[in-house]
C-alpha cells in the first residue's frame, strides 16, 4: 500500500506484522498493541526499528511510557466516521512530546487530510490511485483555522492578536 | 451584532470553493453518492423524503436586514419561494437543487454566513437567548460567549467526528428561553459569590428517544477558561462516548452511564492539563467581541409614547397584540416585539421570501436593522422604541405577523414531520393546523394563558414534544398515523420532561383529546393559576379520568 509521507508517495519502508505472524529478524515493522505488550524486550533488542499499531479503542495513554523506543505510533481509522484516532493523535504529541511517524491507517476521505494534519498525522496509507495533489489541494483547501493543535498553525486569534514584540 | 473580519471572511470563502469542487466530482461522477454523502451534510446538504433540503446556519439567531433580504432572494431564485425557521435557530430551505448548491453557498457568504455544519456528528449552530443585551434581568449578553464558542467549534479538526451531533445553548437570563437544559452543552452566565462573572456548565440534557435534563458538571468557570473547558470535555466524550449504537451516542447517554461525578473527575484532569494552554482567551480577543455587542445609543423616550397608550385604549385588537406580543425592555422607552410564525396560513415557522423582504425593511425602520430567529420559531425585533409601537403592528398586520399568539396554545412548535421528513413515523404540520384551528379565538387562547404545545413527527423529537406543557408524539401504527400525547414538559429553568398521560389517539381524535385537556385544566386552575403550575398541583389523574373514562371506570 503507497504511503503519503509529509505530502510526497512513497514505497512504504515499514511492514505490518499481523498478530499471527512472526516478527522478521530485520526490517522496520509495525506489530499490534499486544505484541509489543508481551514481546517488548525481544522487539526493542532488534537492531531495525518498532512501531506499534493502535485500534481507535486505545488511547495515546497506552503507549505513553514507550514512545522512546517507537518509530511509527499508526492510528486505525476503523471507519472514516470515527474521530477518536484525532484526539489520540494530539494528545502523543502535545501531551506527551512524540517526534516520530504518527500514520493514519483505514478509512480516510481526503477531506479529513488536513484535520488529520492538523491534530499531528504526518503519514498516510492510502489506496492506489491516490495522488500529491490531492494531499496538496486538501490540505491547501483551508487556510485559516480558529483552533491551536498539534501543527502549531498560527489560529485567527494568534493573528488578531500578535503577541507583542 | 458580529461582523467578519478577513479571516472569517476567508474561511467561509475557502469553504464555498471546496464545496464547488465536491459537487462537480459527484455531478462528474468521480464520487459516488456514498463518498458524497458526508460531505454534502457537513455543508447542511440533506437529501429528504422529495428533494435536497439546504440547513443554512444563524449563528445564535441574529440576522442583519442585509442577510434577510440575500435568504429571500435565495429561496426566491433557488427553491420555492419560502424558507422555515428551525428550533436550532436555522433556515431549512426545502427544494433547493444540488446543481445549485454550491451557488447558494457563495451567495450566502456575500453576506457573511454559511451551512457548514448545519449536519452532521460535530458541533451544530450554536444558539443563544433571542433577547440577549435587551432582557431586564440578564447577568451578561449571551451571544458574545454564543460567537466565541462559534469561532472554536467551527471546522474543528479534532472534534468533527464525534460519536454524534453536539448541541451547545448559552444563556445570560435567570429567566432561559433557550432550552438550555436541554442541550448537550448548556452554558449559564452566572455570577459567583465574590460577583465575578463566569459559567456554570451543564452537561448532558437532551431530546430524541431518551429525554434527559442536563447536569452540573461545574458550577463556575472563570471566563478565561471557557473554552479549554470544553475542549477537554469534548476530548473526554470523543474518546468515550458511545459509537456502537447511535441510539446511545449522543453524550447524554455517556453522563448517564459514567455518572456526573466520574465524568467531571476525568474532565477537570484533562483541562488541569491544557486550561494554562493557547486556549485561554486574552482579554483582547473578548474585547474586540464584546465591542461588536455593545448596546446601541438609546434614544429618549419619546412624548409619542402617549400615542400608543391611547391607541391601545382606542384599538382593542392592537391591546391584543401588545399585551401578548410585546415584552418589557431593559432600557426605558423601549420594547421587545415578537413576530409570530405561527398563522392559520403556513406550517409553524414558515416565511415567504416576501415576508422576510418586508421583516428586513421594518427591521430597518424600527429595530436597528436586526432580526432574532427564536428557538420557538418565531422572530424577534429587539429595539423598537414604544412611540412606534402602533406604526411597526400595522405594518406587521400587513404583512400576516401580527398573530397575538406568542407563548399561547397556538404558538406551536412543530418539526416538518412526514410532509417533508425521511425520519418521520406520521405528520405533524396538519395536527398543529388543526389544532390552531380549533382554538382560533383569541379570547379563548388568552384565557387558557400561557401554554407551550409542542409536536414532533416521529421518536427523534425535533418537535421538542418531551418538554411541552402538552407534548404530541406522532406514531405509526400499521401504517396508521397515532399521536401519544405527554403533559407536563417544561423547557425553561425549572426544566421537566412530560410523561406519556396513557394510550395513542388517532389523527381524527388527537385535537379532542387537546380540547379535553385544555377544558379540565379551565375547570380546575385556581384563579391566576397557570395549565404547568395546575399540572404540577394536581398530577395527571384529573386529565386521565376525563381523556379515559373507560379506562378509569374499569379500574375503580
Amino acid at each position: 500500500m503507497p504511503l503519503l509521507k509529509d505530502g510526497k508517495l512513497i514505497e512504504d519502508p515499514w511492514t505490518h506484522i499481523p498478530d499471527e505472524v512472526a516478527v522478521p529478524a530485520s526490517g522496520p515493522v509495525i506489530v499490534g498493541l499486544k505484541r509489543w505488550r508481551e514481546e517488548r524486550d525481544s522487539l526493542c533488542k532488534r537492531k531495525d526499528p518498532v512501531g506499534v499499531r493502535l485500534k481507535s479503542n486505545h488511547t495515546a495513554g497506552d503507549v505513553a511510557d514507550d514512545l522512546e523506543h517507537l518509530g511509527v505510533v499508526a492510528l486505525a481509522f476503523p471507519a472514516f466516521t470515527d474521530g477518536r484516532a484525532y484526539t489520540n493523535a494530539r494528545r502523543l504529541r502535545e501531551r506527551y512530546g512524540y517526534k516520530g511517524e504518527i500514520r493514519a491507517i483505514g478509512d480516510a476521505l481526503r477531506d479529513q487530510y488536513l484535520f488529520m494534519q492538523r491534530c499531528g498525522f504526518d503519514a498516510l496509507e492510502v489506496r492506489e490511485n491516490e495522488t500529491e495533489k490531492n494531499w496538496q489541494e486538501a490540505t491547501n483547501a483551508i487556510t485559516v483555522y480558529y483552533q491551536p493543535a498539534a501543527d502549531g498553525g498560527k489560529t485567527a486569534l494568534q493573528r488578531r492578536h500578535p503577541p507583542a514584540a | 451584532m458580529y461582523h467578519y473580519d478577513e479571516l472569517d471572511q476567508r474561511l467561509v470563502d475557502e469553504r464555498v470553493e471546496q464545496f464547488r469542487d465536491q459537487v462537480t466530482r459527484r455531478i462528474a461522477g468521480e464520487i459516488t453518492e456514498d463518498e458524497f454523502k458526508p460531505l454534502r451534510l457537513m455543508n447542511g446538504l440533506y437529501l429528504q423524503l422529495h428533494a435536497y433540503m439546504l440547513r443554512i446556519g444563524i449563528p445564535y439567531g441574529v440576522l442583519s436586514s442585509v442577510q434577510l433580504r440575500k435568504l429571500a432572494h435565495i429561496a426566491r431564485t433557488y427553491d420555492r419561494g419560502y424558507g422555515h425557521f428551525t428550533t436550532r435557530q436555522c433556515l431549512q430551505l426545502n427544494w433547493p437543487k444540488l446543481e445549485e448548491a454550491p451557488h447558494i453557498l457563495a451567495e450566502l457568504a456575500e453576506v457573511q454566513m454559511h451551512a457548514i455544519q448545519t449536519s452532521g456528528n460535530s458541533f451544530r449552530n450554536i444558539t443563544a437567548d433571542q433577547y440577549a443585551g435587551v432582557a431586564a434581568n440578564e447577568i451578561e449578553d449571551s451571544r458574545i460567549w454564543a460567537e466565541i464558542i462559534r469561532q472554536w467549534s467551527l471546522l474543528h479538526p479534532e472534534f468533527s467526528f464525534l460519536p454524534r451531533k453536539f448541541k451547545i445553548a448559552v444563556t445570560g437570563s435567570p429567566r432561559d428561553r433557550t432550552a438550555v437544559k436541554f442541550h448537550d452543552i448548556g452554558i449559564v452566565i452566572r455570577k459567583n459569590e465574590k460577583g465575578e462573572v463566569g459559567f456554570e456548565i451543564l452537561v448532558g440534557g437532551g431530546m430524541g428517544r431518551t429525554p434527559m435534563i442536563g447536569q452540573t458538571i461545574r458550577a463556575f468557570l472563570p471566563k478565561k477558561h471557557l473554552l479549554s473547558y470544553l475542549e477537554a470535555l469534548l476530548r473526554i466524550y470523543n474518546l468515550m462516548g458511545r459509537r456502537d449504537n447511535k441510539y446511545k451516542a449522543r453524550i447524554k447517554i455517556l453522563v448517564f452511564e459514567l455518572g456526573i461525578e466520574e465524568l467531571q473527575k476525568l474532565v477537570e484532569d484533562e483541562w488541569n492539563q491544557i486550561k494554562d494552554g493557547p486556549l485561554a482567551l486574552p482579554q483582547d480577543e473578548i474585547d474586540r467581541i464584546s465591542n461588536q455587542f455593545a448596546p446601541p445609543q438609546w434614544k429618549k423616550p419619546q412624548a409619542a409614547r402617549l400615542g400608543a397608550e391611547v391607541q391601545r385604549l382606542k384599538n382593542p385588537a392592537f391591546a391584543d397584540w401588545v399585551n401578548v406580543n410585546v415584552t418589557g425592555h431593559k432600557q426605558p422607552g423601549y420594547a421587545i416585539v415578537n413576530l409570530s410564525l405561527k398563522t392559520l396560513d403556513a406550517p409553524p415557522g414558515d416565511v415567504t421570501a416576501e415576508q422576510m423582504d418586508g421583516i428586513a425593511d421594518l427591521a430597518e425602520r424600527y429595530s436597528l436593522g436586526e432580526t432574532r430567529a427564536t428557538h420557538e420559531q418565531n422572530l424577534v425585533f429587539a429595539y423598537v422604541q414604544e412611540a412606534d409601537l402602533y406604526q411597526l403592528w400595522r405594518a406587521l398586520d400587513e404583512l400576516g405577523l401580527a398573530t397575538p399568539n406568542v407563548g399561547l396554545i397556538s404558538d406551536i412548535i412543530c418539526c416538518p414531520g412526514l410532509d417533508y421528513c425521511a425520519l418521520a413515523s406520521a405528520r405533524s404540520i396538519p395536527v398543529a393546523e388543526r389544532i390552531s384551528r380549533r382554538f382560533r379565538d383569541l379570547r379563548r387562547q388568552n384565557d387558557i394563558g400561557g401554554l407551550k404545545l409542542k409536536i414532533s413527527g416521529c421518536v427523534n423529537a425535533c418537535g421538542h414534544h418531551h418538554a411541552g406543557h402538552i407534548g404530541i408524539l406522532g406514531v405509526d401504527r400499521q401504517g396508521e398515523e397515532f399521536y401519544q400525547i405527554t403533559l407536563g414538559g417544561s423547557a425553561d429553568e425549572n426544566a421537566s420532561i412530560g410523561k406519556i398521560i396513557g394510550p395513542a389517539f388517532s389523527s381524527e381524535d388527537v385535537v379532542e383529546a387537546v380540547e379535553t385537556i385544555v377544558n379540565t385544566y379551565v375547570d380546575i386552575r385556581e384563579e391566576g393559576e397557570a395549565f404547568l403550575d395546575t399540572y404540577r398541583r394536581v398530577g395527571e389523574e384529573p386529565f386521565k379520568e376525563r381523556l379515559y373514562p373507560e379506562l378509569t371506570d374499569a379500574a375503580a
